[in-house]
């Protein structure tokens, strides 16, 4: 399953996206995040309950304050960078 | 008696709680009797399965308090079955106050629910499901087995919504179950207003009231806004055939045909859940009742 979290606005579609099947629940990107916008959690998946990162709850709608930092590195974030099984992906489309 | 009115006459956001039971099908204790509670912000479902087929459901407003309103949803549900609680196998919690729900066996984002649900409603044909609560707004596509491909959620907040709606009912005192109807009796299509907050929208709206618009002009105007929001949230996460709508608006005549406008598409035929058809109301709670089942065949294997 692929989770969008992000946001559309006057710049375009910024989204944190996190693919669960990929995702192995190492937590290293919950360690290198500045923001501190990722936690894991456990999500249902097929039957089973799996652990995996996501944006946590209360900042799935603050996604444009949060990650405003990281915004101009495009798909270079230190999230995506320190996933090693490539779950993370940081989508910018500008306007 | 506080006044001569009738107070019931004046709340135009109360929308008709009710229940259902399927006829036809007959339990005993040897089935695997199944249920799935959904406490949404707005209205609180459960839907009752007997192996796997729908065979009652109620539908609540939530209450101020999560677990009182599980119950109530699970009670009118089981209300005239003859079912109680301790025959249920399986009971799965879902929604928006989902960990709130003390019977639960098990509790499940209603992401998954939904997709479920909306596949044993219309089918394995459904790609895309919209579903709109009562506080937000997501946007899900599935494969044929109602799995979760991929999922995308409004980033902002109440507006487009349920709730959003019912203060339109309100501020327009024209009753909810009406307003879908209503805002397609305008001659021409207003411009969208531009506020997507509902405080800002009402402000916004009242604006134009005083301009001398209509009331059906005015609801026009704000129920095109949120079809327009919808439509791009789900383009956002990829327009896919067939498409449906499940939660509360899916009940909005006016925002549906509106989203099916702006794309370009039909969505599947709405069930006529007045009658004999599934509600796509209870879609989060019947997905919860047919993942419990699948669950608790699981727990028997092992």
């Amino acid at each position: 399953m692929i989770t969008h979290y992000g946001y559309c606005d006057g710049s375009g579609e910024y989204y944190v996206v996190v693919d669960s099947d990929r995702c192995s629940g190492c937590g290293e990107c919950v360690k290198i995040c500045p923001e501190k916008a990722l936690e894991l959690v456990t999500e249902f998946i097929d039957l089973e309950d799996k652990t995996v990162a996501a944006v946590t709850e209360d900042k799935r709608k603050k996604i444009k304050y949060t990650c405003a930092a990281c915004k101009p590195e495009t798909n270079q974030t230190p999230c995506v960078l320190s996933c090693k099984t490539k779950a993370i992906t940081c989508i910018w489309n500008p306007k | 008696m506080m006044s001569g009115s009738d107070p019931s006459k004046e709340e135009f956001w109360r929308w008709q709680e009710y229940h259902r039971i399927v006829p036809d099908i007959k339990w005993s204790s040897k089935d695997v009797i199944t249920a799935g509670v959904d406490v949404g912000s707005v209205g609180s479902k459960a839907a009752v399965m007997v192996n796997g087929k729908a065979y009652s459901w109620g539908i609540t407003r939530t209450g101020a308090n999560s677990p009182e309103s599980a119950n109530k949803a699970l009670d009118y549900a089981l209300k005239d079955t003859g079912l109680k609680v301790s025959d249920l196998k399986f009971i799965v919690g879902t929604g928006y106050g989902r960990v709130n729900v003390p019977m639960a066996n098990k509790a499940i984002t209603e992401i998954a629910c939904h997709a479920k649900g909306a596949n044993y409603i219309w089918g394995p044909s459904v790609r895309t499901v919209l579903d709109v609560g009562g506080q937000d707004i997501k946007a899900i596509k599935i494969d044929e087995t109602g799995r979760v491909v991929s999922f995308l959620m409004n980033d902002k907040c109440a507006a487009g919504t349920g709730r959003g709606m019912e203060v339109f009912a309100d501020l327009l005192q024209i009753p909810i179950e009406d307003i879908g109807e209503i805002s397609l009796t305008v001659e021409k299509e207003p411009e969208p207003v531009s506020c997507t907050c509902v405080a800002f929208a009402k402000t916004e709206a009242m604006g134009l009231l005083r301009k001398g618009w209509s009331k059906e002009k005015v609801l026009a105007a704000y129920t095109r806004a949120m079809a327009v929001r919808m439509a791009n949230l789900i383009n956002r996460v990829g327009l896919e055939r067939e498409l449906v709508v499940t939660g509360g608006q899916s009940k909005n005549r006016g925002i549906v045909s509106r989203i099916e406008t702006i794309l370009g598409v039909k969505c599947l035929p709405m069930p006529n859940w007045r009658e004999d058809g599934l509600d796509p109301m209870v879609a989060g709670a019947l997905g919860a009742a047919l993942i419990g089942k699948a669950l608790y065949e699981k727990a028997q294997k092992t």
